[in-house]
């Protein structure tokens, strides 16, 4: 019993902490909290349906065909909505008030386009193999969900550690003027992260939408609610805390499920938030924050 | 008197369908008002909704199980979300920017599951049957007060400690400001407004549940303030007014109406970063209108000379 709470604990997190990637990226790069990344995440299943049904498209190219078209949603977000206000040198709470516009109004439309009921993927387009170790049931899709999930994970972390790119985005991360003062091109990996996150963003989308299979333009909300958990508890801006962060949040909350009540397991993630924002407020792993006067 | 029967006819027609429209936005302005508050004290807090569902639901149940009159439950509106905005003030307002928002978010989520679950609130199905208690005069009344409070306390003392603290807490410290003890005051000020603004709001619509007080309506509460302008009393009210109407202004796009609200929302804040009231702007604006008439006007006259 506990060993099939683990594999299902594993599946779930591994979907958080894929989603909490793109959003503490965009945080830790551009320092916005990107309230959209929920309603990118649901355009993402929903792209994924599109081409599968309409196009008949196998899923691994629908995965990466919707990680296209949410990362080009990213990018249209970030030129239409955050680069003027970076250029205006806004406060940093006006980026995630505009997000929030933005979320409200991706929802609505794929509400008016989709119809807000459950959409499903055609019959006979997710795999149904599984396989039994002992009393351990294992779908394909779970394995598939965590598969992706980690390759996705591990290049980004080789990216940001060992490249010259990731180099420069960590400088970004530290300060942006003086990353612009060496001559790397602020504005431009700006961009290029935003696209970036969108694309993770939407690739969860697509998992959560094959692994629940019930796709709706409502289910960004509660996905943004936990990403906000997750990268609290791994501390904001960092990628490998929004990776342990979502495994844990995914841990508990099967936990929770499977030896408590499911009518508290939306309070988990917010319980958990809520408590390390008062005992540890830089996250499980962060340093502690000091205030650069 | 003869002229004056269709329009009362008209107003009689005109206030049985709208008067609801017309009670949410009092409450609404006193909803933007309470985050008003905090925000000029520097704090983003997205805890209001919640203080307005206990609030609302204290005056509810108080209504309901026990004959003491609407005041009573009005004060009690105000008392609770007061009580537990202090018990969790202390520890959390130690947070400030975006850790703030979301610990308040957090919490306000907390309250929303907690109300869910728990036996008197009626769980997910909510409260039903709440009385009517809720007159036109009681939300002027309460609305007329809060501004009349916060346009006082914003010469006072209290309000300069506040734009203070906004501006810069540890310059306010070190100014001699109990930076921690104004936060705490604006944090409780702002839940009693939104508290007794749920437990108006509760009293006319006749049901509430748990649903009526989540992120969602965080949210909306914020867009009002910021809509309408943080810089003063007046942005929020308007925000709040307009907001509030503009869903039954665009009925025509059905569908996409919360679309265009989002799109609204961007826009304001990409060209209007001060709010749609904005008394510079507002100001510069007629200067330039005048100043550019004065010059046409000037013009004619060198021309007839």
């Amino acid at each position: 019993m506990f060993e099939q709470q683990l594999i299902n604990a594993l599946s779930l997190g591994s979907v958080y902490a894929l989603f909490a990637l793109g959003f503490t990226l965009v945080f830790g790069v551009l320092g916005v909290i990107n309230l959209s990344h929920g309603a990118i995440f649901m355009l993402g299943s929903y792209a994924a349906l599109l081409l599968v049904q309409q196009l008949a498209l196998p899923l691994w190219l629908a995965l990466l065909v919707a990680m296209l078209v949410t990362g080009s949603i990213g990018l249209a977000v970030d030129y239409l909505v955050l680069k003027p206000l970076r250029a205006r040198n806004a406060p940093h709470l006006t980026p995630m008030i505009a997000t929030i516009g933005v979320a409200i109004m991706l929802t609505n439309l794929a509400q008016g386009l989709f119809g807000a009921e459950n959409k499903r993927f055609p019959v006979g387009t997710i795999p149904e193999q599984s396989a039994t170790f002992g009393h351990v049931h294992v779908t394909a899709v779970q394995v598939g969900i965590v598969v992706v999930s980690f390759v996705l994970m591990l290049v980004l972390l080789v990216v940001m550690r060992r490249t010259q790119l990731g180099r420069a985005l960590r400088a970004i991360a530290e300060s942006p003027k003086a990353a612009y003062l060496l001559g790397i091109n602020v504005e431009g990996l700006f961009t290029m992260t935003s696209f970036a996150a969108a694309a993770l963003g939407g690739a969860a989308g697509v998992l959560v939408g094959l692994s629940f299979n019930a796709i709706s333009p409502f289910m960004g909300q509660p996905m943004l609610h936990k990403g906000i958990a997750v990268i609290i508890l791994g501390g904001m801006g960092d990628i490998r805390g929004a990776l342990i962060g979502g495994l844990f949040l995914g841990f508990a909350e099967v936990m929770t499920v499977a030896y408590l009540s499911s009518d508290v397991r939306d309070a988990v993630a917010f319980g958990l938030l809520f408590l390390i924002l008062l005992v540890r407020p830089s996250g499980m792993f962060g340093k502690v924050l000091e205030r650069k006067a | 008197m003869a002229t004056l029967m269709p329009l009362l006819e008209w107003f009689d027609s005109f206030w049985s369908t709208y008067n609801t429209v017309v009670f949410s936005i009092g409450v609404n302005a006193m909803l933007a008002l309470s985050i008003y508050l905090t925000l000029s004290c520097g704090l983003l807090s997205l805890a209001n909704a919640a203080f307005m569902g206990i609030g609302a639901y204290a005056a509810s149940l108080v209504s309901m199980h026990t004959g003491l009159p609407f005041g009573v439950a009005l004060l009690l509106s105000g008392v609770l979300p007061a009580l537990v905005a202090l018990v969790i003030g202390i520890p959390t307002l130690r947070l400030s920017g975006v850790y703030l928002a979301m610990a308040t978010l957090g919490f306000g989520e907390v309250v929303r599951v907690i109300i869910l679950n728990l036996e008197f609130t009626g769980g997910p199905m909510g409260i039903n049957g709440i009385p009517q208690k809720t007159e036109f005069w009681h939300i002027l009344l309460l609305l007329g007060a809060t501004l009349y409070i916060l346009a006082r306390l914003r010469r006072s003392k209290v309000g300069r400690a506040f734009e203070a603290i906004k501006e810069d807490d540890i310059a306010a410290r070190l100014m001699g400001i109990d930076v921690a003890g104004h936060k705490l005051l604006a944090f409780v000020l702002g839940a009693v407004i939104a508290g007794v603004a749920g437990g108006l709001n509760a009293h006319y619509t006749f049901t509430i549940g748990p649903g009526n007080y989540a992120f969602e309506n965080a949210v909306d509460i914020l867009t009002m303030a910021v809509f309408g302008g943080t810089g003063n009393l007046i942005g929020p009210t308007i925000g709040a007014t307009i907001l509030t109407l503009l869903p039954e202004v665009l009925r025509n796009f059905k569908d996409f109406r919360l679309a265009v609200n989002g799109l609204i929302l961007v826009l304001v804040i990409l060209y209007l970063p001060k709010g749609i009231w904005d008394p510079r702007r507002i100001r510069s604006f007629w200067q330039r209108r005048r100043s550019a008439r004065a010059s046409r006007m000037k013009g004619v006259s060198d021309a007839a000379l």
